[in-house]
């Protein structure tokens, strides 16, 4: 066991430290963009924003000059161009954790995107999309799931033709979170109708302001994460907006499911958020008594905190096999969308019970703490244990590749 | 950087889990629970102090192996593998520590080497500091000790025994005095002993640097919670790998139970609570062997808490797995299952030491 990262990350480390004082709580303004309105909560960011106010898109530069995002990116796509360096990347994550410094801008065009594009895009592709993704100019939306197609993903029926050198689009995608905002959509569509159920598959961007897309939003149960059906009507895109060849789409959004699992519970903002609790388990009363001084209240905190600083340490292990490759901790990253959706559902819970009557205040309430933002996590984090492959379907995966147990028999009647 | 088992410790606990494996099946645990199998079980004490356990965290100076908790934890975690019937938790990790880190040169120079021989085996009960039950707790007069401990563990047939007074000043005493009433326990758990201890003006020696630092019995139990864990964490996992081996086998409704969702389920979740566990408990000995003593007693108290409350999740649900079969003495899951309920009640249940972690970062005013 050596949990040190070795001297020669002294200088880095205290770069980072350096940077991080300047920009502790600072403010990331959104212009008043409803889709960042939950960003810090849910990202763990610092509620007490008593620092420095910057534009998000400044920001998004700013740690891109530094290289404390997009770190690895090459330069030509508007990346930094370091080298792949995984613990200089925790160096990072740990210090702006530590020091109260937000987060960059996430999401399924930055976390899923522009991985799959690095992997399989062509040089144009990559040329056209990265930098502005990067720089938060390009929001994309994941067009995956269908009203038929949502755990058994593959059945998806949304049906492309290549016609005149270009794709006809026909069907419906449902559950798109952020389409109304977005520029664009990276999308699963059926293009050839007679592969078989997963060879038939193709993966291609398409601009949201294509005439023929309808999107309608559907209200969520948190009334503000907002996702949407999006429509297609003869929706014609070029032929190059395929990435990978055709059929191959399967194998590309397979490819960066792992990306998303892990960036759905990140543990330091897991470890922010038992922060900002336990603080206001110190400033909130009850009859004149701290509620972190009511045992049962102080006892449920510390049984959540013991499964935060399990979480914890276990990122710890699974950084540490990618560094020692001869490490073997397959099962312990199986595991991770399953236990840290549920244990952030557990936290947020946790902060409502605590608050009693206060804690079901909620928008723009005069009493409410935090700007509301425990009951919008708390029921986030739920879309969150349904989303991204519900967590049944994670304990699947775990039982059936992680712990090598047989499969559910293939069911050929309709029950 | 790296974060786990060395190749060293690894292979350690290999050689402790085959041992078992070869020595202590199912049978020879089941001869032994029911008192049957007294040479069974030197044998199999003698085979495993072969092996070198009692040597590990006595320091080199003193004839010992001189390494550090996280070797005591996989070792501690192959033993919880196979229900191990021997003594550990407080013969060879809490008595070396309490006399490494409490006793003066002198009494070092004199205990550890024979700890290291096998002449010398300490039993150790702290229970009475941690939180005393019914009007237990021992007081020291005139070099004389007197009072109750109703919780000492690793004590029978032990040659000496280490002890805490109230105010947490470790002494030992010698396990034949004829003021000492020993009483043997009967548990749940018949793969380890615990004796309740009456002593009427004992002759006892004090380990001196305890009597100035608090510490020094405060790091003791940190150390003893933590391999506490660690036994509970190898237990799990045996009975997780049980559960998965039975359901791959039985079969009902013309398939094996492990098709069936609910038991894959099970499964699943098992292995996804106990996987942390795993970082947690390492992480808690290595902050203990790097000597940082707020984060220590934190990851401490949690790896404690932590894993028995997993422990108990576990246990029930491998059991669950195992249908009639797991209830029964034939399988001997129950083994399994009461060595995780002792584990989750010593030296702290986990209210308790929650409630200490709660102090140690200065919640509870
Ligand atoms: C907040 C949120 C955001 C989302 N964002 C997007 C997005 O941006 N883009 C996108 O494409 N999709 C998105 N989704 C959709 C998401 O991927 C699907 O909701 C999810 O995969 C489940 O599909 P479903 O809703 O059709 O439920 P179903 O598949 O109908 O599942 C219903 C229930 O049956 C269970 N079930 C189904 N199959 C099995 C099985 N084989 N074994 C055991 N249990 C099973 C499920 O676990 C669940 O409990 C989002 C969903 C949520 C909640």
């Amino acid at each position: 066991m050596d949990l040190e990262f070795g001297s020669e990350y002294d200088e880095f480390t205290k770069n980072v430290q350096d940077f991080c004082k300047k920009y502790s709580n600072a403010i990331i303004t959104n212009a008043n963009d409803k889709k960042f309105e939950m960003h810090d909560a849910l990202s763990g960011n610092s509620n007490e924003k008593t620092g420095k106010v910057i534009n998000r898109s400044e920001w998004q530069r700013l740690l891109i000059e530094k290289g404390y995002f997009a770190r690895s990116i090459p330069k030509e796509y508007g990346g930094y161009g370091g080298e792949p360096d995984i613990i200089k990347s925790r160096i990072i994550a740990n210090e702006f954790s530590k020091n109260k410094v937000p987060n960059a801008m996430g999401g399924q065009g930055i976390d899923m995107l522009v991985p799959t594009l690095l992997e399989w895009g062509t040089e144009e592709q990559k040329q056209k999309y990265i930098k502005s993704t990067l720089h938060g100019e390009t929001i994309w939306c994941q067009g995956y799931s269908e009203p038929n197609a949502g755990s058994d993903l593959a059945n998806l029926q949304t049906k492309g033709e290549l016609i005149d050198g270009k794709w006809v689009i026909n069907g419906q995608k449902i559950w798109t979170s952020t389409a109304q905002f977005s520029q664009m959509m990276f999308c699963l569509i059926r293009t050839e109708p007679d592969a078989s159920k997963h060879a038939g598959i193709s993966f291609i961007l398409i601009p949201m302001d294509t005439p023929g897309i309808e999107i309608r939003p559907l209200v969520d149960m948190t009334l503000k994460a907002g996702f949407n059906e999006v429509f297609f009507d003869d929706v014609t895109v070029p032929e190059e907006n395929l990435v990978a060849k055709r059929g191959e789409g399967w194998s590309v959004a397979n490819s960066v499911l792992g990306h998303e699992r892990g960036s759905l519970a990140n543990p330091n903002a897991t470890m922010n958020r038992l922060n900002t609790l336990i603080n206001l388990m110190k400033e909130e009363t009850i009859d004149g008594r701290r509620l972190i001084d009511v045992p049962s209240y102080r006892d449920r905190l510390l049984q959540v905190q013991g499964k935060v600083m399990a979480v914890q340490a276990h990122s710890l292990r699974l950084l540490s096999s990618k560094i020692n490759p001869n490490q073997n901790v397959k099962l312990g990253g199986m595991i991770q969308k399953l236990v840290g959706t549920e244990l952030r559902h557990e936290l947020e819970g946790l902060a409502i019970d605590i608050m009693g009557e206060l804690g079901t205040l909620y928008e723009d309430d005069p009493n409410v703490r935090d700007g509301g933002s425990w009951q919008f996590t708390y029921m986030y984090f739920l879309g969150l244990i349904i989303g991204g492959g519900t967590n049944q379907i994670q304990k699947n995966i775990i039982s059936e590749r992680g712990l090598g147990m047989p499969r559910e028999p293939k069911v050929t009647v309709e029950v | 950087m790296y974060f786990g088992l060395s190749e060293e410790q690894e292979f350690f606990q290999d050689n402790v889990k085959k041992f078992l494996a070869d020595n202590a099946s199912i049978d020879e645990i089941r001869k032994i629970a029911i008192g049957e199998g007294q040479d069974l079980q030197s044998e199999i004490f003698q085979g495993i102090i072969n092996l070198g356990i009692n040597a590990l965290l006595v320091p080199e100076k003193y004839g010992g192996l001189g390494v550090g908790l996280l070797h005591a934890v996989a070792i501690s975690q192959a033993l919880g593998n196979g229900v191990g019937p021997i003594p550990f938790s407080a013969s060879y990790v809490m008595a070396p520590l309490a006399i490494n880190l409490g006793g003066s040169e002198k009494q070092k120079e004199e205990l550890l080497p024979k700890i290291v021989s096998n002449e010398t085996r300490f039993g150790v009960g702290l229970s009475e500091f941690v939180g005393a039950r019914e009007d237990a707790g021992l007081e020291i007069k005139n070099n004389k000790a007197t009072g109750r401990a109703l919780f000492v563990m690793d004590a029978e047939n032990s040659d000496k025994i280490i002890l805490a007074t109230k105010a947490g000043v470790l002494f030992f005493i010698d396990s034949k005095d004829k003021n000492l009433i020993a009483n043997g326990l009967t548990t749940v758990d018949k793969t380890r002993t615990f004796q309740e201890l009456i002593l009427d003006k004992v002759d006892c020696e004090i380990l001196e640097e305890s009597s100035k630092n608090i510490e020094v019995v405060k790091k003791v139990i940190d150390a003893g919670r933590i391999i506490l864990a660690a036994d509970t964490l190898g237990a799990s996992e045996s009975m997780i790998e049980k559960a998965i081996a039975y359901s791959k086998e039985r079969k009902q409704f013309n398939r094996t139970i492990g098709s069936f969702q609910a038991v894959k389920h099970m499964c699943a979740e098992m292995a996804a609570d106990l996987e942390p566990c795993y970082s947690l408990v390492w992480q808690a000995a290595h902050s203990f062997d790097v000597d940082s003593p707020f984060e220590s007693r934190l990851l401490a108290c949690q790896a404690k808490s932590h894993l028995s409350e997993i422990g108990k999740s576990v246990s029930k649900k491998a059991t669950e797995v195992h249908g009639g079969m797991g209830f029964t003495d034939l399988l001997g899951l129950h083994y399994w299952f009461k060595r995780i309920g002792l584990n989750r009640q010593i030296l702290g249940a986990p209210e308790i030491v929650r409630e200490e972690a709660a102090e140690i970062q200065g919640f509870n005013q």
